[in-house]
């Protein structure tokens, strides 16, 4: 058994969350200099360049990279060999997010559903906790932005509709969004389970590095297409017009049932910021 | 591309009638924030035929909700958040006056009508670009609604804010003429296509 105390797991997720919400990643990064370096689109390419320079200023001077510094997702991978000391894990993240939301001078965005009050320190988050095998404790803390978080969908096709079908409702989603979503971002798809599932495989799928396929080749290959076929949509940088719209299809899998075909459409804007701690 | 088009606030028919999609700006001026709540409550000042807490002839709205500002700083990151939320309240505002909205995303058919009837404009600034957008404003000063926090409606001096002509008042719409412009068949027959190697 190996003993973690809660003041550790505090300290890990404030700190996880004050610098997700200013460092862009390296690869969103890297992804963005290769779409600017193929972007037909003048007026396209000048964002992509405002995006890039975006992230050189938030970093700098730790200025937020969006506004929005979202709601905190937390994905938690739970050995079944740490045994958590000192209180509460929920609350030990809830304490962190609370923390790093405040000492970071970052938006408090979340209120009550009914009466739209703000909560006033962005907490509750929201925790997905994965029991496993050994002594672990990750945690991958996201900031989610709901410009993108609103234009997700879930829908429960029918087998007849095959991956065509799931195929078809993942592009039309991204067309519809248009330029809502501050493309270009990365489309996470989840595929399978149940409707709940599908959505929460959708969200793990952003958390895979900017452009690593699937290790699956099978889904790597349908990356690839749908990739390239939301790319001809023609949105472009902001919904402005050209060929960048998304920079990644990201799809996670599992079995589903003999009924259905659950497909989930988590859309992530440029500003995809996650970051993860082994403790 | 053409040079940008210096705009300064309060702007007229006159000023706006000239814009057209796809333009290049750089604003300066005075611009008031509101987004969600702000607008529904102006809504129901405006319904209930109460006094606005701001002006609105010739005015120009920004949908932003900022990050607290860091010490010495006047504000945070301050990007344009999506507009589509204040389509239902936009058309009472324009008829009102309000000559411009600052945001990003595509607006409905009501407003897209009501700025084309009382001549008014609709300017995207760079959405996820909150730091980059925040150095256009020199000036930020509470001017109502402060319990809702971000939310609340303040007051921006901005200088040079970049931003770019989307729905003119003459039927112009740079979301349907700009994708229209890029869209490709799929498979395409152009070869550098998407901007990652392949798989």
């Amino acid at each position: 058994m190996r003993t973690i105390e809660t003041v550790k797991i505090v300290e890990t997720v404030r700190d996880l969350v004050m610098r997700a919400a200013v460092e862009l990643g390296d690869d969103v990064l890297a992804a963005l200099a290769r779409a600017k370096a193929v972007e037909p689109s003048p007026t396209g390419a000048e964002i992509l360049e405002r995006l890039i320079e975006n992230a050189a200023i938030a970093r700098h001077e730790r200025i937020p990279i969006c506004q929005d510094t979202g709601m905190a997702v937390v994905f938690v991978t739970l050995g079944q060999e740490v045994h958590i000391a000192g209180g509460s894990l929920k609350e030990a993240i809830h304490e962190g997010v609370r923390r790093g939301y405040a000492d970071g001078y970052l938006r408090m965005s979340v209120c009550d559903p009914l009466t739209r009050r703000n909560t006033g320190d962005n907490t509750p988050a929201v925790i997905h906790i994965d029991l496993v095998q050994g002594a672990e404790l990750r945690l991958d803390v996201a900031l989610k932005g709901f410009g993108s978080e609103n234009m997700s969908r879930v829908t429960m096709l029918p087998p007849s509709a095959g991956i065509e079908g799931a195929r078809d409702f993942v592009v039309e989603r991204v067309a519809e969004a248009g330029p809502n979503p501050c493309p270009p971002g990365i489309v996470g798809v989840g595929l399978g389970g149940t409707m709940e599932m599908a959505a929460i495989l959708a969200k793990k799928a952003l958390l895979r590095p900017l452009g690593a396929s699937h290790p699956d080749p099978r889904i790597g290959r349908l990356e690839t297409e749908w990739r390239e076929r939301i790319n001809c949509l023609g949105i472009g940088p902001q919904g402005l017009g050209g060929r960048t719209t998304c920079l990644a299809v990201h799809i996670d899998a599992m079995p589903t049932h003999i009924a259905s075909i659950p497909v989930a459409v988590n859309i992530q804007c440029h500003a995809s910021r996650h970051l993860s701690a082994d403790l | 591309m053409d040079a940008p088009v210096r705009l300064q606030t309060p702007l007229d028919n006159a000023a706006v009638e000239a814009l057209r999609s796809g333009q290049r700006i750089l604003l300066s001026g005075i611009v008031y924030t509101a987004r969600d709540a702000a607008h529904k409550r102006l809504v129901a000042a405006i319904e209930a035929g109460d006094p606005l807490p701001l002006p609105l002839e010739g005015q120009v709205i920004y949908y932003v909700g900022p990050t607290p500002p860091r010490p010495g700083h006047v504000i945070g990151a301050a990007g344009p958040t999506t507009s589509y939320r204040m389509d239902p309240y936009a058309p009472a505002l324009i008829a009102r006056g309000l000559k411009a909205m600052i945001s990003k995303g595509a607006r409905g058919s009501a407003v897209k009508e009501a700025m084309r009837t009382f001549k008014a404009v609709y300017l995207a600034a760079i959405g996820g670009a909150g730091a980059l957008m925040a150095r256009s404003v020199r000036a930020a000063e509470m001017v109502a609604y402060p319990d809702l926090g971000t939310e609340a409606i303040r007051r921006l001096v901005v200088a040079d804010m970049p931003l770019i002509v989307v729905n003119d008042v003459h039927g112009g719409d740079l979301y349907v003429e700009g994708s229209a412009a890029y869209r490709l068949p799929f498979p395409s027959p152009e070869k550098r296509l998407t901007s990652l190697p392949p798989v």
